[in-house]
């Protein structure tokens, strides 16, 4: 398998603060790698660095083949950027602003129109095409912002938090892009604050907290790293919660875990669907009233929390 | 090089989109010009008498010369605008030539200049302002000006570059110009000034510009021929000093580009 975008120990410090200690990454050429942390975990430095806007302290990348040092002119000639803020001109219009990027792209002043067009259609932005973009809302910035990283059909192309503070519906138009360009080859570096958006479109997720990379693998890979599946049971009184912690104690053999506010108790499955089975007739025997019975995978969420300690505490 | 032509005309088109389409600007290169000529004009025009020429005429040189100082402030804030929203960065991650950015931004705020320099030569013709050492010279004067204004336009990238944040810029520019305006010839005759000032003012480099300019346009007063060595001499003072500031400030700004962008 090919691989698009190689990071092998970037490093880079800021004064004396380290924002990126040794981050490695490696995106096979046509899939989506998701790169999840919290505030300040380094998401957008290891981003700028990949598209040569910031030189790594130490370390090396290559992006479509190119090395980001010594050949970022090539490098940026395969890229498409859409920045964690959008970078636009407010006094142009959208249709302006499009086709002053694909000129610079070089593609040529009647191609870099007909693209513009074209994504201006695309991204639902036709009908504010001949508006300043300062008098846009900020879904339509952003959205006009992955336009401009897509003028010139990159091959690979990154994301920083491109869903931030967009509706439901721009996310999903987003979302068919960025699926479109994963089916037509594209490579895709995508940094996220939704955990459910990397579930749904990324091939693997890595987590980075405090610059460096503490978690990566596919999204049931890292579920399956914080524990398996529970067995969780919802009860119609709070009177029941003792019964039905003993009998779950004998059939799962590990300690249940109370929520009072819920009344719900919950226990990890070791067996699968014979503790189910077991648990459900030990219940039934306990005579608990139950008023909800089900089989709970963790939550990206979850996975998310446990790894990272659910601090922010790189933040500076 | 034809694709740095390409990308500095594209972004040159940019700016001047801008320039239709922010007020400020325009009215900044138009009527305040026209109202430097006007109030200065008229106010210090009747207070004031030098010898051998009126005053009005005496003083069109120094506020031609201003205006092309406030240049630093234009380019500055528009380089530092373009730096906080992001604009930059998305140039720098296209594969287009790296100095083109900050060759459009310079060459359209010499347009501005240039713009300034017409409305100002015309109102000052409306107040009885003329040139009396033929046509050439006087073109002559404001290529001189324009040289200083692109130089200036230089000088505010890198400032805008270092500084980033427009409050930063205002008041760099402003403590910059300030100085260099009101210590020299531009609004008054050196004559009067006592020794030591005197002699600050005449080797303050705006005052070689402007009495280039006015021995161009032929506005001077029948004093000269005495002061201090660059107002003695101010054309070839005023080209070779404009020549060593651009030929320091250009790669300066362009190195700092290179790094303002990489934080
Ligand atoms: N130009 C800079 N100067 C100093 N410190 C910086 C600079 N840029 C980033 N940092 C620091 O580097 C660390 C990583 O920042 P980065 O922007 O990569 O985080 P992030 O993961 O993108 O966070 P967020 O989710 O908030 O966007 C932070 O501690 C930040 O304060
Ligand atoms: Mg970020």
């Amino acid at each position: 398998m090919e691989i698009a975008i190689e990071a092998v120990g970037l490093r880079k410090r800021y004064g004396g603060h380290e924002a990126l200690c040794g981050v490695d990454l490696s995106v096979p050429t046509g899939t989506l790698l998701g790169i999840l942390g919290p505030n300040g975990a380094g998401k957008t430095t290891t981003v700028r660095v990949l598209a040569t806007l910031l030189e790594p302290d130490e370390g090396r990348a290559s992006v479509a083949g190119y090395d980001v040092r010594d050949q970022p002119r090539e490098v940026r000639r395969s890229i498409g950027l859409t920045g964690q803020y959008a970078a636009l001109d407010e006094r142009l219009t959208g249709r302006e602003n499009l086709r002053l990027i694909g000129t610079l792209y070089r593609l040529g002043r009647r191609a870099a129109k007909a693209r513009a067009d074209e994504l201006l259609d695309r991204l639902d932005l036709a009908h504010a095409a001949e508006r300043q973009v300062k008098t846009y809302s900020g879904g339509m910035r952003r959205r006009l912002d992955l336009a401009a990283s897509l003028i010139a059909e990159p091959k690979v192309l990154f994301l920083d938090e491109p869903t931030t503070g967009l509706d439901l519906t721009s996310r999903l138009t987003l979302w068919d892009m960025i699926r479109e360009q994963l089916a037509g080859g594209v490579t895709v570096l995508m940094t996220t604050q939704y955990l459910e958006e990397a579930d749904q479109l990324a091939d693997r997720i890595a987590v980075i907290d405090g610059g460096r990379v503490i978690a990566d693998g596919t999204s049931d890979e890292l579920k399956a790293k914080v524990g398996g599946e529970r067995l969780e049971v919802s009860l119609a009184d709070d009177s029941d919660i003792p019964a039905t912690v003993t009998a779950l104690r004998e059939t799962a053999a590990a300690e249940p875990v109370v929520a009072q506010d819920s009344r719900t108790v919950s226990v990890s499955l070791r067996d699968g669907l014979k503790t189910v089975s077991e648990a459900a007739a030990a219940l039934d025997a306990a005579g608990a009233r139950t008023v909800g019975f089900a089989v709970r995978r963790p939550s990206l969420d979850g996975v998310f929390l446990a790894l990272t300690g659910g601090t922010t505490s790189r933040e500076r | 090089m034809v694709e740095l032509v390409s990308d500095v005309s594209a972004l040159v088109g940019r700016h001047m989109k801008h320039l239709v389409r922010i007020p400020e600007k325009l009215l900044s290169v138009t009527l305040m010009p026209v109202a430097y000529v006007v109030v200065f004009g008229v106010l210090f025009g009747s207070a004031i008498s030098v010898p051998g020429s009126d005053y009005r005429s005496y003083l069109m040189a120094g506020i031609f010369t201003q205006m092309m100082l406030t240049n630093v402030g234009n380019t500055a804030l528009g380089v530092a605008g373009d730096l906080s929203n992001g604009v930059v960065d998305r140039f720098r991650s296209l594969p287009m030539s790296r100095s083109s950015v900050l060759i459009a931004r310079t060459l359209s705020d010499l347009t501005l200049a240039v713009i300034a320099c017409v409305t100002m030569a015309i109102v000052g013709y409306l107040m009885g302002w003329r040139v009396h050492e033929g046509f050439l010279k006087a073109l002559a004067g404001f290529g001189l000006l324009l040289l200083l204004g692109y130089t200036m336009a230089w000088l505010g990238a890198l400032i805008g570059l270092l500084a980033r944040s427009a409050e930063a810029v205002n008041s760099i520019a402003f403590m910059l110009v300030m100085p260099l305006t009101f210590l020299s010839n531009a609004f008054i005759p050196l004559d009067g000034l006592p020794g030591w000032l005197r002699w600050l003012c005449e080797w303050n480099p705006v005052s070689a510009v402007v009495a280039a300019c006015r021995e161009l346009f032929g506005n001077t007063t029948t004093g000269t021929g005495k002061g201090a060595f660059p107002v003695q001499y101010p054309v070839p003072v005023s080209l070779v000093l404009c020549g060593l500031l651009l030929a320091a400030v250009v790669p300066a700004a362009v190195g700092a580009y290179r790094r303002a962008a990489a934080r």
